[in-house]
């Protein structure tokens, strides 16, 4: 996957909490067998109406976040399925990052095998920059800081292990067939109990 | 120390563990379907790498399969998914059950039935509803495709230990009371995030009782509280399902798995991270009206008012939940009309789902305005089923009976709920869209969405019942 350390872009405001992987990536669009050029498909039904004419008042629709790589959102983001495609369609349509005060499981897991970095801020600190007007941030996994446009800087945590994984860009399975030997042991343990 | 079945089996699957890292944690048994496996499998040929264990790997074929005329599949891409895993398990040596195959059905339901969910036991899938497997005291969770190319890699999953929640269900469920009942009432009560970072384990007299269907309904929504994994310690009901199934041990070999799996259970004592407790006694029987599984209360209620919400953004999304669903605030839920009935799903389509569907139903007719479907939640259930003349049952009241599969759940084949219409519904998503565009979906529990088929509209099935008896 693709390194991730300093993104710069104005933000995506998305007002909503809860939003679950249905409406990130909806089912139809599910029985493709690659993993890119789901981008199109991202919020389908939020950003089309039935005859595929664009919603206007949806927030991708916006031409002021036309290439934000940063979505803003309400607690619980990416709840529901399991489905990777969810942040295949988030990354294909251009986002880095997303910032929400909370993540689903699941979600928040499949982002970081993606390359996109999920933020947890404070609910308010994720109204606070929900409330203004084309909001440019700058964001940095280093020092796990979001610093805003009128000098605003939101610390965030990580797990230290998934940050290495994200900086470095790193295939996660090349890495655990180092632990191969620990893997056999665990067998044959099994195996002889 | 006492400790909890989710930290006996943690400790028991752990591979490797260092400071500052995730524990990299052996899975016992992999599950695998179409939609979520076509590109870890891909990447297993990119880097030429192997499947590491495919004898604990099980493969079959449901969210896109279509309940009728299977022969022909028409849609194009629907077909190529198909095939593409019929072609992935032949070249990586993984079983499968292909839908010819007599054991073909719903990945979370053929699982239990063959035998291969046993307690103790890590299990993932990519999917979500993986918790269903957590009945059997099994810690069991959906992962995304990269963590599928990981499991098929190397059998293990770097996973950081989860904190642990006791969901308490003391008393006694009443009359016309149903498992989905329960869990619907604990993700309304509690809400659809309260289980993020938590493997919950429900415990209490109410859970005791339940059979091992009823416990598989349970857990199967732990994700729609937010808990990836939801499980419920073994007991002499889980060791006499698991009794005969062809993946267990025979003989004296399953006393002794028996014995092991009973030492599994929670010791007295133990302490969660977090426990909470709901009275059995309180729930009646639940249907949503929203669009997440939270949103719903027991039938007997009104739609809540928009100003019973304290804080502004439950207000706007009660408000939005209701202009999708097309219902008004303050109205009576068994005011809603429904013009679609979906029996089925990895939470509802059991055969003792079938079975209690079916006593309701059984000598009526299906209301004109309603088009009702039961999907049977795999083959062998369609088989038992129409054994028992339960197909029978439901043709002759008007529902239409079909081939097993995910179905309407998600509506990813043929079986759509058109735009605007309201369906009654045994899954456990009610999110926008989810069993078509425009679709409004009101979840609840095999006899009540069997009731709301006759009727045309939602219903208590405790008065439908009682009426019928001429109490």
């Amino acid at each position: 996957m693709e390194p991730i350390n300093e993104i710069k872009s104005v933000i995506t405001p998305l007002n909503q909490k809860n939003v679950d992987t249905d409406q990130i990536i909806s089912k139809e669009f599910l029985k493709r067998i690659e993993r890119t050029g789901f981008g199109k498909y991202l919020f389908y039904h939020w950003r089309f109406d039935a005859e595929d004419n664009p919603i206007q008042d949806f927030v991708l629709n916006d031409e002021r976040y036309k290439d934000s790589t940063v979505l803003v959102a309400h607690d619980n983001f990416g709840c529901g399925s399991s489905r990777e495609h969810a942040p295949w369609a988030i990354l294909d349509y251009g986002f880095r990052v997303v910032i929400a005060p909370s993540f689903a499981d699941i979600f928040y897991n499949n982002c970081m095998k993606n390359g996109i970095l999920p933020i947890k801020l404070s609910v308010d600190e994720v109204e606070a920059i929900l409330s203004k007007e084309e909001y440019n941030v700058e964001v940095n996994l280093e020092t796990q800081t979001v610093t805003g446009a009128d000098g605003s800087v939101y610390l965030f945590d990580i797990d230290p292990y998934q940050k290495k994984m994200l900086l470095n860009g790193w295939d996660e399975i090349s890495l655990t067939f180092q632990y191969e030997d620990h893997i056999k042991a665990f067998e044959n343990k099994k195996l002889a109990n | 120390m006492a400790k909890t079945i989710i930290e006996k089996i943690w400790d028991e699957h752990v591979v490797y563990e260092e400071e500052g890292k995730p524990d990299l944690l052996y899975i016992d048994l992999h599950l695998l379907h179409e939609v979520t496996s076509p590109q870890a499998f891909e990447g297993l040929r990119l880097n030429n790498r192997k499947v590491r264990r495919p004898d604990l790997c099980f493969a079959t074929m449901d969210h896109n399969v279509p309940t009728r005329n299977r022969e022909e599949i028409k849609d194009v891409i629907a077909r190529k998914q198909i095939t593409t895993l019929q072609d992935n398990c032949e070249e990586f040596g993984v079983p499968l059950a292909n839908m010819d195959h007599p054991d073909q059905g719903i990945v979370h339901i053929i699982g239990p039935d063959l035998g291969l969910t046993q307690p103790g036991k890590t299990i993932v899938c990519g999917d979500s509803h993986t918790s269903t497997h957590g009945a059997f005291g099994a810690i069991a969770f959906g992962i995304g495709t990269s963590e599928v190319e990981h499991v098929l890699s190397t059998q293990t999953l770097w996973q950081a230990r989860p904190k642990t929640m006791e969901i308490k269900v003391t008393g006694e469920l009443g009359y016309g009371v149903a498992a989905k009942d329960i869990i619907l009432a604990i993700i309304s009560k509690f809400g659809i995030d309260m289980g993020t970072g938590y493997i919950v384990e429900y415990t209490g007299e109410a859970i005791r009782k339940l059979s091992m269907e009823e416990r598989m309904t349970i857990c199967n929504m732990s994700i729609e509280a937010g808990a990836r994994a939801g499980l419920i310690s073994p007991d002499a009901t889980t060791v006499e399902f698991l009794r005969g199934r062809e993946h267990v041990p025979t003989g004296e070999a399953f006393e002794k798995e028996a014995a092991r799996w009973l030492a599994l259970a929670s010791d007295e004592g133990a302490v969660y991270d977090q426990t909470v407790e709901i009275s059995a006694d309180e729930i009646e029987p639940f249907v949503t009206w929203g669009t997440n599984p939270s949103m719903g209360s027991g039938v007997s209620n009104n739609i809540p008012l928009t100003q019973h919400f304290t804080e502004a953004s439950d207000r706007s999304a009660h408000e939005k939940a209701l202009a999708y669903m097309g219902l008004k605030e303050g109205m009576p839920l068994t005011d809603i009309a429904i013009s679609n009935v979906f029996i089925g799903s990895c939470t509802n389509a059991r055969l003792s789902d079938l079975r209690t569907a079916a006593t309701v139903v059984e000598g009526r007719k299906v209301h004109p305005a309603v088009k009702a479907i039961v999907v049977p939640g795999s083959q062998t259930v369609k088989k038992q089923a129409e054994q028992e003349g339960i197909d029978k049952i439901f043709l002759n009241a008007g529902f239409e009976w079909r081939e097993s599969g995910c179905s309407m759940c998600l509506a990813m084949n043929d079986d759509i709920v058109p735009a605007g219409e309201h369906c009654a519904s045994t899954s456990n998503r009610n999110f926008e869209g989810r069993q078509g565009a425009g679709s409004r979906t009101h979840l609840m529990s095999p006899a009540m969405a069997a009731a709301a088929a006759i009727e045309g509209h939602i219903v208590d099935i405790r008065k439908f019942q009682l009426d019928s008896v001429g109490v």
